[in-house]
């Protein structure tokens, strides 16, 4: 794997754009963080799935969308969420069960959305998410919209039967989608490897007669490539799947031994956050420079500490709500 | 008035609504040009066009969850699943996602789409193709369930189920589909969750749904020719969410109540009629215990004898009714 980002920069990556890209994959690896402390302290209840070590492939993908793009996400969702330019106050507040969170508490860190800029949701159901993002692009096509969906799973739900219906029947009608399989390495304590008797997961793509492709998530920059050729392909000629390769950091919820996993195996992985990598790309290029960088980070790590003192000080939800929203009127 | 079927009803429902409004679409297996298992959509595929009318590949689970994922974003999908003993493979998109969204996502997101389905047993097609699962739906908080008893109902229900912004299912009934009813020609409504008095009478209350509304009427109305028994027969119509306000009114009327299912007693749906009215003031004018008739403890079996054993038969609804008024 390539340890270098790619240099070509396309013209759109502003310094602007950059810098916001930047400052949202330290803000999803800081409310990781945060949350992680939350957990291990039992400040709040439930579980909860970091995708630390994966925002460049959360962010480097979201970076493609625009409000009017849709996505669906998984149960370790919360960069797909910032990516897609989420509040992150009201999404601390969901995390803490507030009236003012995203799902008025109802949700919890597992089930944010945020239909309003096209997030159609984390997933509790592995596998959950891909035939909604098929039915999300039929309206899309219905309604003769320019936009596509990302669809986010993991290496775990590329076994399910319902990657497969989904990427069937995505490729037959042509449907705006692109399918971005988050491999990390492990579904749980199941090794890809273990659970597949192929090592590259794109060549999955030539079942359905579309194109898949490989590549380093760890990398921003190919991420991005990746998925704005992946969107413009996408709009024209149908789905196409993208394994995106990268790895958690932390355990596969708020609870795990890593027995499944060697300390050496982590460590070889954490010389390829992709942090620390786009911001060594970011200061060779001269995009921005140290202090600017330095200033990125301190902007993150403030944001998110504004977001815990906001949900800190959110009211709990009123028993009175219980019964509400089962229904549409 | 004019006399159509329950298939051409429906049909008649979904086209309406898809001249209407351009956000309501179909899909499903051999729903086009082969006009669906039991040709509820014949004619559909060429009036609409195959954007509108959608055949599918067979698979179940990413057609009941497409169907959630183009109701969540602004469409109005009519999806079919060929047999409704299918469901179990669509399960987790219609029970999981579908239902769950709107809650889950704290009332900031609906869902209006329909699954429409063929349930029940007589056309001899045995245990994977007849069951009648409809206790599974109604046990999940977020769906609304339907099952239609006659034309006319069938298509004015379908109408205000797909104008509805829930997951609607809405569980046809087979031996149904060949039945004429009155039905006027133009667009109307049947309200979802109104209990409908099918037939009125004093002496005795059935409450039953589904193809098990025709057969109860015709012995009704040969114990009133025969014995001047006055039976009333109450069809929830909508089992989930239930508009129980008649069922109750009707036992205190009769103090005597019987529950007529298709489906597998044990668990089912007619257990859950019966708590309410035992739980509700009713019961204080109850002359007999509420008594319930389902289908047997048993996979629908093949032979037509067994097959029409494996569920309420007219002679055992008879006689449970002659028990009850002893
Ligand atoms: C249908 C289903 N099966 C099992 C689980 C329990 N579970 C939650 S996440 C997970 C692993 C999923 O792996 P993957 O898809 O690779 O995603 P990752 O956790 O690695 O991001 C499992 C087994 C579930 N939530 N849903
Ligand atoms: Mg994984």
């Amino acid at each position: 794997m390539a340890t270098k980002q790619q240099t070509k920069r396309p013209p759109e990556l502003t310094k602007e754009k950059l810098s916001d890209i930047y400052l949202k994959m330290l803000q999803t690896r800081n409310f990781e963080e945060k949350v992680a402390y939350f957990f291990s302290r039992g400040m709040v209840h439930g579980t909860t799935h970091l995708c630390a070590g994966q925002e460049a492939s959360a962010i480097g993908a979201c970076a493609n969308l625009d409000e009017s793009d849709l996505i669906t996400s998984t149960h370790r969702g919360h960069g797909h969420c910032i990516g897609k330019g989420i509040n992150i106050n009201r999404m601390m507040s969901e995390l803490l069960g507030k009236a003012d969170g995203y799902c008025k508490g109802k949700g919890g860190s597992m089930h944010i959305a945020d239909l309003t800029r096209g997030n159609l949701g984390a997933n509790g159901i592995v596998g959950g998410g891909l035939p909604i993002a098929v039915g999300a692009a039929m309206t899309l096509k219905l309604k003769k919209k320019d936009n596509i969906v990302v669809c986010f799973f993991g290496d775990g739900a590329i076994n399910e039967g319902s990657f497969h219906e989904s990427v069937n029947l995505a490729s037959i009608w042509k449907l705006p989608v692109i399918f971005i399989c988050e491999n990390n390495q492990y579904a749980m304590s199941m090794s890809a490897k273990r659970s597949m008797n192929i090592d590259d997961l794109s060549v999955r793509a030539s079942s359905y007669g579309i194109p898949g492709k490989t590549i380093d998530g760890n990398d921003f920059l190919e991420v991005y490539h990746a998925v704005k050729e992946a969107k413009a392909y996408a709009k024209t000629n149908g789905p196409m799947l993208l394994i995106s390769n990268t790895y958690r950091f932390k355990g596969h919820s708020k609870s795990d031994a890593n027995k499944y996993r060697t300390k050496e195996e982590i460590e070889e992985w954490k010389a390829l956050d992709p942090i620390p990598r786009l911001r060594a790309w970011l200061e060779e290029e001269k995009i921005l420079t140290a202090t600017e960088l330095d200033g990125i980070e301190k902007q993150a790590h403030e944001d998110i500490e504004a977001a815990v003192e906001y949900a800190s000080n959110s009211p709990d939800p009123s028993v009175d709500t219980i019964l509400e929203d089962v229904y549409a009127d | 008035m004019r006399e159509i079927t329950y298939a051409e009803a429906i049909r008649e429902a979904m086209t309406l609504e898809m001249r209407r409004d351009p956000d309501v679409f179909f899909f499903g297996e051999d729903i086009g040009l082969y006009g669906g298992a039991f040709g509820v959509s014949v004619g559909m595929f060429e009036e609409f066009g195959e954007e509108r009318v959608r055949d599918t590949p067979i698979s179940e689970a990413v057609l009941v969850g497409a169907a959630a994922g183009a109701a969540v974003t602004g469409t109005r999908p009519i999806v079919e699943i060929q047999f409704s003993d299918f469901i179990t493979i669509g399960m987790d998109q219609l029970v999981n996602q579908a239902a769950k969204m709107r809650y889950m996502f704290g009332g900031r997101a609906q869902v209006p789409m329909v699954l429409r389905t063929p349930a029940g047993s007589g056309t001899g097609a045995a245990a994977q193709h007849s069951q009648s699962l409809e206790a599974w739906y109604a046990h999940v908080p977020g769906l609304k369930l339907v099952i239609p008893s006659t034309p006319y109902d069938a298509k004015g229900l379908l109408i205000s189920a797909i104008r509805d912004n829930n997951p609607v299912v809405f569980m046809e009934q087979k031996l149904l589909y060949r039945r004429k009813g009155e039905v006027p020609e133009e667009s109307y409504t049947v309200p979802l969750s109104k209990s409908d008095v099918k037939r009125e009478g004093r002496d005795l209350t059935i409450v039953t749904y589904g193809r098990m509304v025709p057969t109860c009427i015709e012995i009704a109305d040969e114990m009133s020719a025969k014995d001047g028994v006055e039976i009333e027969i109450v069809d929830p119509r909508t089992l989930r969410p239930l508009d129980a306000e008649p069922i109750i009114a009707s036992a205190k009327k009769t103090g005597r109540v019987l529950i007529v299912h298709e489906a597998v007693q044990f668990g089912g749906y007619g257990g859950e009629i019966a708590a309410i009215i035992a739980d509700s003031e009713a019961f204080y004018y109850l002359d007999a215990p509420i008594r319930r008739l389902g289908g047997l403890d048993i996979p629908i079996p093949y032979n037509p004898e067994l097959e029409r054993n494996a569920v309420p038969t007219p002679e055992r609804i008879r006689e449970t009714i002659q028990g009850l008024l002893a």
